[in-house]
């Protein structure tokens, strides 16, 4: 049960969002720039990098939203989306988007974690400042968007079936406040 | 030295939100409207909460430019900031305000950290659910402002003046610096 009476029963951080509707407005247009942007980085990198981090925050409902999200963005390569969780070091993804990942997990330790020596691999493979930039930013979003979920104890959806159609309607029309406004996807 | 490619000598946050104009405005309202819309907890309040996750995030920019906003937002009472800062528990604030920042400590943690007791105790020393909401949202966004700072290395200023300057910006609201003004 949530620890405090949303007035809703959505699940995850729509019920928070729709609970504070003010501050739920700035996060949405964070997240819409945030990972939905595509240069550098296209959408499934970003996505990729926020299911990451959600899984070292041990964020069930971001880990498995963002992560379905992904999902669609490669074409339905699940497969891939779980190789990244487990070892990303291993998945056939490109050295640029793993030396991303690696910093994203330094930034879930800590920002000092960040090291000048990752950020010059991450240089090495092609990552320019713009990609070095957003995916901090993404790391440290999550690191709040995970606390905000689980630090209110939220409502995550046991029906793993949920997740794609939620997913969806986040591919379909973007992050906003609509995901509380409009009709939960069934 | 940053670790991207920043304005030199423009400190922290504001730093980084002139080289991403685009998330820098979205960061900057919700700030505004967690630390200084409308709430029952005092502005005063909620900037200590701000100050007090930094320093458990050994972010010394922003617990020094919150902890500046806060002491100013206090005013007579200006001591409690240091007090907090020093040994929270022992501090002379209320004791609604210490189950606040327990709780907000938790977050800093993670989020699973806070458990149904500390809310209980919250709401026993009269904190309501929206004060508990902001609390954590609050906590929460300290966890990826101090992140988004130490994380690209942006510049610290270590001149105490600095702060105290900032932190009397910072009492009249959050907007995002232009590449004017900075």
């Amino acid at each position: 049960m949530p620890h405090i009476n949303f007035n809703n029963d959505f699940p995850g951080i729509r019920s928070a969002m729709a609970y504070s509707p003010e501050t739920a407005a700035p996060m949405g247009v964070l997240a819409e720039i945030l990972l939905r942007s595509n240069d550098g980085l296209t959408p499934a990198d970003r996505e990729l990098i926020g299911m990451y981090v959600s899984y070292l925050n041990d964020c069930f409902y971001c880990n498995h939203s963002h992560g379905e999200i992904a999902c669609i963005y490669l074409g339905g390569d699940r497969e891939l989306v779980e190789q990244v969780r487990k070892d990303y070091s291993k998945a056939p993804i490109s050295d640029k988007l793993k030396s991303l990942l690696a910093i994203a997990a330094k930034v879930q330790k800590g920002g000092k974690f960040v090291t000048v020596e990752d950020v010059a691999k991450a240089k090495e493979n092609g990552a320019d400042d713009k990609d070095i930039h957003d995916t901090v930013l993404i790391a440290a979003a999550f690191c709040m968007f995970n606390r905000y979920v689980d630090g209110l104890a939220t409502i995550t959806p046991t029906d793993m079936d949920s997740y794609p159609l939620r997913a969806k309607q986040i591919v379909d029309n973007g992050y906003g406040n609509h995901v509380f406004t409009n009709k939960q996807p069934t | 030295m940053a670790h991207i490619k920043v304005e030199e000598n423009i400190p922290g946050i504001r730093s980084l939100v002139l080289f991403r104009p685009e998330t820098g405005k979205s960061l900057y309202d919700l700030a505004q409207v967690l630390l200084r819309g409308p709430s029952s907890l005092p502005e005063a309040e909620r900037e200590l909460i701000a100050a007090y996750v930094s320093y458990r995030n050994d972010c010394m920019f922003c617990m020094k430019s919150h902890a500046a906003a806060a002491r100013c937002l206090y005013g007579a009472e200006e001591k409690l900031v240091d007090e907090v800062l020093n040994d929270m528990q022992q501090s002379n604030v209320s004791n609604k305000m210490k189950a606040l920042l327990h709780i907000a400590g938790k977050v800093q943690i993670l989020g699973k950290e806070v458990r149904l007791e500390d809310i209980i105790a919250a709401r026993s020393l009269g904190a309501d659910d929206k004060e508990i909401h902001d609390t954590v949202l609050i906590a929460a966004s300290f966890s990826m402002f101090n992140r988004y700072v130490d994380g690209l290395a942006s510049f610290t200023p270590t001149d105490a003046t600095v702060y105290e300057e900032m932190g009397k910006r910072m009492v009249n609201g959050y907007l995002p610096p232009s590449s004017e003004q900075s």
